[in-house]
């Protein structure tokens, strides 16, 4: 019979190795300093990405079955299918990836950028000294403006298919470029109000700290995003 | 209290295992190939999880009743026993796939690699084909006819308001439809394999026979197909099992299974009206 | 996806005394616990009255009801459908994960509140939303949908094709869809806070069972639910936008020529079922660790083989998202695929059996103390077997075939899921009500209700066993017109007689919790149950911080019963090991 565990466990109370299970309490046991912070958001951020994940695995995995299965046709007494590859605008898409890119990197030089500031961030409390935003290059704005250029080429990147003749409901694949697109573009607006908050923390002089968790967060999401396109872009490519 | 749990529990038990024998309510006369086999699996399934149903019940009973008496003797530190978990875990898993083992082949035989079965296929010589199409809220039977040869359907030329062929839109000008046979009711030869089709119209319907221990889901846009065998003459009931709207509940028609000639009988006559 | 990221201070928050702040838009997640859980109340018994209706309905169609006049056949299929879907989603998914989890999980690893205290507050108020959505599709034109909470299309996806299909479908399906992202904001809670907030000395392996429930449901919603939100969307699509996903070509819809072409009517099936059968663990999961912690405190013993059960949890939660074909046998899809989905089904039955095995071990050689928790957590256990052992019979696509959408699967998920966790939850609330009102609820009213609802409910369900293998088929609206369920019908009058009777019996439970609200025996004990876990540490009810400043330490395990040598037959978690012999 295994003997009862708090002399099987070894140490009662391991050491604090800085997660759960450690010791929390940062600045008080109820407000966390301002590494737990962070890393409880990251935590949150990483948990929070799988259901997205999951909802395009869920589109994905309808897109390979509708492609790959057929229906009974009556009439030749077999299984017929109609899936017709969509002829996808490239130059655009392949523009919109590059902004998308792009936005990613100035996302990061951001994120580098307050990381720096929050170093800085002692000096702010001097009277006298005054170290704001306006001086330092503004990334945040640039990847939000990126981020909407983005999705302004996705628009024209719709109608260019429309004008190709490829409607939501004109056929099995194109409903399925525009579903994945779609419910990609949703997410990335999401990223740019996230974006937005951001900045808005930034103009309302919040506690650097708080600032900077926002601006990690929304970084994190952001390249998330960015490779998510890319896959989305490679499966209608490569899987036409 | 424990003694009124363990009476409960043993009430529960015990009429668990007069019902189990006492066949108040039980399956429908078997009247199919597999309806015996899948009784037997039935018979297997109920006394292996039926043991395990009142071992449980009647233990948990025992157990809430004979340690809830003891005030004196204080409980044991015990934190389980690895021995044990390993034995139980291994029974079951054993008990659980045997089951699953032994019910395998009942399925397999009425499913698995069905070759496509016209009379004239030499492999399948012997089989009868059926098409059987659900449609909200009737089933609609189809015979091949001579020819052996289903004709083509067409949608557009569905007239339900007409009924029999034009309900299921057979497609005229196709001379393989010419000798095809259109029903209300389903005929069956005893004793003989039967190669069924299954196909819907509008939503998935669910060709239902109790007596035949068979089910399977009529899906539009598929064409399903199945392996049935009648053993025993008669009329059975044939009922839609799949929520298939408003009048699901009275979606249902006749399946007559009769000897050879009757059928043969029968099958000329309707070739004979459609001429 | 992104929340606020600074959990609310206790001090700013208590300063906020107006009522608003501090009962509706709380961000504490006792106060959120029990707005799931109130939120749960309502639900079951709009739930049970909407059961009531159909099996009415089924004994004497088309009588005139009282104050709601006939039941048509298209009125029964919206009453079942919404039955189904309020049960399951509002009922099931919410009281205990949500409900008690949110309540009792930050306390019992020693956290201050969730991690995301806004994030769970959003959580609960959408979840509050697509309540109300749903509720709403019973009032529009149409009414309520019919196609059962499977939602199968074609037939849910035509908008002809079934009654409700109109209005009233395109709001079920935002509802769940609200639901949808509610569960999510709420798994991403708790992981984290699991993950993140224990506090010193709760090692993993010191986590209550309730707690390890708790975290697996967590993650298995967080997977889950992301497929079914795709569904959904796919499925409005194919409804409003003319798109053809489940939708195959070449209908006829009551005459009507249908325009869609090529979609996959099964396709939908394995997305809901991807989703459907991890769902029904979302449901059993929390209360297995309820019952856990239960049987372990009123057994006065340390639970069974509390690794083997950690490690059933997690295989449980594995495995269910691998046989959600069990529910597509005769859908037509490959059978040799159906041979597959058999065995794995068989498997995750062990993991189940385990776990059923360690409460009677837990028990065996105990102390017990049968008070209304232990009742109800052994009426549990009872209802799980019973529901349990028909699941191995209908994993085999042979028993299926004749099984399959009959009563027969109606008894079994109803006594697994419709009972045996409704059981749970009777069992959770008579436990933690000290701990949360500060009061006891009338133990002699609950034994009434224990053995009303236990002996009722069986009366209910088993039965249905027998009407399913003599071949009643499920979802009919009426009974009347197959000519071998006629002899059947005296078995329809003593399930619904069952029912009232049981339903009615639930206005004990209702009654004793309102009226123990205010006049219960007043508990100032913070551990009247002699409990080791940390919920028991702090005052009833806990103050807005949980643990008044103090932060808990933990020195061992959480089931320390009956330790040789020790003062107490129990040792409370956040004991030091001084007070403990040195070994035993
Ligand atoms: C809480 C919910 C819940 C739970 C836990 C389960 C558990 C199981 N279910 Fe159930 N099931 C549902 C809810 C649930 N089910 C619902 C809602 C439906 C219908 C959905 C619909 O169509 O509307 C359904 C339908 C359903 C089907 C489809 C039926 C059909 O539509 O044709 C199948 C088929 O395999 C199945 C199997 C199982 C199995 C094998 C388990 C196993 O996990 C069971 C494991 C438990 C045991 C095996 C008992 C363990 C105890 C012992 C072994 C005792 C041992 C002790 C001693 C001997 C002393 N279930
Ligand atoms: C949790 C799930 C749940 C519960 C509790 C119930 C409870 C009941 N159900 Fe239901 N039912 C379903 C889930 C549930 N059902 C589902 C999923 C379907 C399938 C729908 C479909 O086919 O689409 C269904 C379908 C269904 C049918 C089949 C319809 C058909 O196929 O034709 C019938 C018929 O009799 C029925 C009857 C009942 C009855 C009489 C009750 C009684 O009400 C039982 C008495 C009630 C209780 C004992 C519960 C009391 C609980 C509390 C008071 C808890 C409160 C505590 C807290 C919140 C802390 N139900
Ligand atoms: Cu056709 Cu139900
Ligand atoms: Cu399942």
């Amino acid at each position: 019979m295994p003997r009862s565990s708090y002399t099987t466990d070894g140490p009662t109370v391991p050491p604090d190795l800085g997660y759960g299970g450690g010791d929390n309490s940062g600045d008080g046991p109820n407000l966390p300093n301002y590494r737990e912070r962070l890393r409880r958001c990251r935590v949150g951020l990483v948990v929070g990405l799988a259901p997205i994940v999951m909802l395009f695995v869920a589109f994905t995995s309808a897109y390979l079955i509708r492609q790959n299965t057929g229906q009974w046709d009556p009439h030749s007494s077999a299984y017929i299918n109609d899936w017709v590859p969509v002829r996808l605008p490239m130059l655009l898409l392949g523009v919109n990836t590059l902004i998308l890119l792009l936005s990613s990197v100035s996302m990061e030089l951001a994120r580098r950028q307050v990381m720096r500031e929050s170093l800085l961030a002692p000096l702010a409390n001097i009277p006298g000294i005054k170290t704001d935003e306006v001086t330092s290059f503004p990334w945040l704005s640039v990847t939000a403006i990126l981020g909407i250029a983005f999705l302004a080429g996705q628009y024209l990147a719709w109608q260019a298919l429309a004008a190709r003749g490829f409607y939501l409901a004109s056929g099995p694949s194109s409903q399925f470029v525009y579903i994945l697109t779609g419910a990609h573009a949703v997410h990335l607006l999401g990223g740019v109000i996230a974006l937005l908050f951001a900045l808005r923390a930034a103009w309302s002089h919040q506690p650097i700290p708080s600032r900077r968790i926002a601006v990690d967060i929304s970084a994190w999401y952001w390249h998330f995003m960015g490779v998510l396109w890319v896959y989305i872009f490679a499966l209608l490519y490569f899987l036409k | 209290m424990g003694l009124a749990l363990l009476l409960a529990l043993l009430l529960l038990a015990g009429l668990s295992i007069y019902f189990f024998p006492a066949h108040n309510w039980w399956l429908p006369a078997a009247a199919s190939s597999t309806a015996h086999a899948t009784d037997a699996q039935f018979f297997r399934s109920y006394l292996i999880m039926g043991v395990i149903f009142v071992a449980a019940q009647v233990a948990l009973g025992l157990v809430a009743w004979h340690f809830s008496r003891r005030r004196a003797t204080p409980a044991s530190n015990s934190h389980g026993h690895n021995g044990l978990e390993l034995l139980w875990t291994v029974l079951t898993a054993v008990l659980f796939l045997g089951l699953q083992a032994t019910g395998h082949p009942i399925w397999a035989a009425e499913r698995f690699d069905l070759p496509e079965g016209t009379a004239t296929d030499s492999n399948h010589a012997d089989a009868i084909q059926v098409e059987a199409t659900g449609v909200q809220f009737a089933w609609y039977f189809r015979y091949p006819g001579p020819g052996a040869k289903f004709g083509h359907t067409d949608p557009k030329q569905i007239d339900a308001s007409q009924g029999g062929e034009s309900a299921l839109g057979l497609d005229a000008t196709d001379p393989a439809a010419k000798d095809d046979v259109v029903t209300g009711e389903m005929y069956l030869p005893v004793d003989r394999d039967v190669d069924l089709n299954l196909r819907a119209q509008d939503v998935i319907h669910s060709f239902f026979v109790p007596n035949m221990r068979f089910k399977q889901d009529a899906v539009p846009g598929l064409r399903i197909r199945a392996r049935l065998h009648p053993t025993v003459i008669g009329t059975y009931e044939i009922a839609c099992a799949e929520l298939c709207g408003l009048g699901h509940y009275k979606m249902h028609a006749k399946l007559h299974v009769v000897s050879q000639q009757e059928f043969d009988q029968w099958l000329a006559g309707k070739e004979a009206d459609k001429q | 996806m992104i929340s606020n990221p600074r959990p609310d201070s206790p001090t700013t928050n208590a300063a906020r005394t107006s009522f608003w702040r501090r009962y509706v838009f709380s961000t504490d997640h006792k106060v959120i616990g029990l707005q799931y859980i109130a939120l749960a109340l309502v639900a079951v018994f709009v739930g049970m009255a909407l059961s009531l209706l159909m099996r009415i309905h089924l004994i004497l169609p088309g009588a005139i009801l009282p104050l709601f006049g006939e039941i048509k056949p298209e009125q029964y299929l919206a009453l079942m459908t919404m039955h189904g879907t309020i049960m399951v989603f509002f009922v099931l998914t919410t009281a205990p994960q949500s409900g008690f989890g949110n309540y009792i999980l930050p306390l019992q690893i020693g956290a201050p509140d969730m991690a995301f205290p806004r994030l769970n507050m959003a959580s609960f108020w959408t979840t509050f939303l697509a309540f109300l959505v749903l509720l709403a599709a019973f009032f529009v034109t149409g009414g309520a949908p019919g196609v059962g909470w499977t939602a199968y299309p074609p037939l849910s996806a035509i908008i002809g094709a079934a009654p409700g299909n109109g209005l009233g479908m395109d709001l079920w399906i935002a509802s769940i869809a609200l639901f949808c992202a509610g569960s999510l904001m709420g798994a991403i809670n708790f992981i984290t806070t699991v993950l993140d907030m224990r506090a010193r000395g709760m090692t993993m392996m010191r986590l209550p069972l309730t707690v390890w429930g708790w975290l697996t449901t967590a993650a298995i919603a967080l997977l889950a639910f992301g497929v079914l939100l795709a569904a959904g969307i796919l499925l409005l699509f194919d409804r409003r936008l003319g798109t053809s996903f489940f939708v195959p070509g070449g209908l006829v819809i009551s005459g009507e020529p249908n325009p869609h072409s090529g979609g996959s009517p099964i396709l939908w099936q394995h997305l809901f079922w991807f989703f459907g059968h991890p769902e029904v663990y979302i449901a059993i999961l929390p209360i297995m660790g309820i019952a856990s912690q239960i049987i372990s405190t009123f057994s006065r013993k340390p639970i069974f083989g509390y690794k083997a059960m950690v490690s059933a949890l997690l295989a449980i939660g594995f495995l269910g998202f691998i046989v959600w074909g069990h529910h597509m046998f005769m859908s037509g899809m490959s059978p040799y695929s159906a041979f597959v989905f058999s065995l794995l089904t068989m498997v995750i039955g062990v993991p189940s059996a385990i776990k059923t095995f360690n409460w009677i071990g837990t028990m065996w050689g105990g102390k017990l103390r049968l008070e209304p928790p232990m009742l109800y957590a052994i009426g549990f256990v009872s209802f799980f077997v019973s529901g349990g052992v028909t699941g191995p019979i209908l994993a085999q696509p042979a028993m299926d075939t004749h099984l399959h959408d009959t009563a027969f699967v109606v008894g079994h998920f109803h006594i697994i899921m419709g009972v045996a966790t409704v059981f749970g939850m009777f069992a959770a609330l008579t436990f933690w009500f000290p701990k949360m009102f500060g009061r006891h609820m009338s133990g002699s009213l609950s034994r009434l209700h224990f053995w009303i609802t236990f002996i009722g409910a069986y009366c209910i369900f088993m039965p249905m066993h027998w009407l399913g293998m003599a071949g009643e088929p499920r979802r009919y609206s009426q009974l009347t017109e197959l000519d071998y369920l006629k002899p059947l019908m005296g078995i329809q009058q003593f399930i619904t007689i069952a029912a009232a009777v049981t339903i009615a019996a639930q206005f004990i439970f209702l009654f004793n919790l309102l009226w123990s609200l205010w006049r219960g025996k007043k508990e100032t004990n913070p551990n009247p149950w002699k409990c080791t876990t940390l919920e028991w540490t702090t005052s009833n009810p806990p103050p807005h911080d949980n643990f008044g400043g103090i932060v808990p330490v933990v020195h061992h395990g959480p089931y320390e019963y009956s330790v040789p040598g020790a003062t107490k037959d129990f040792v409370m978690q956040t004991e030091p090991v001084t007070t403990m012999p040195a070994s035993n």
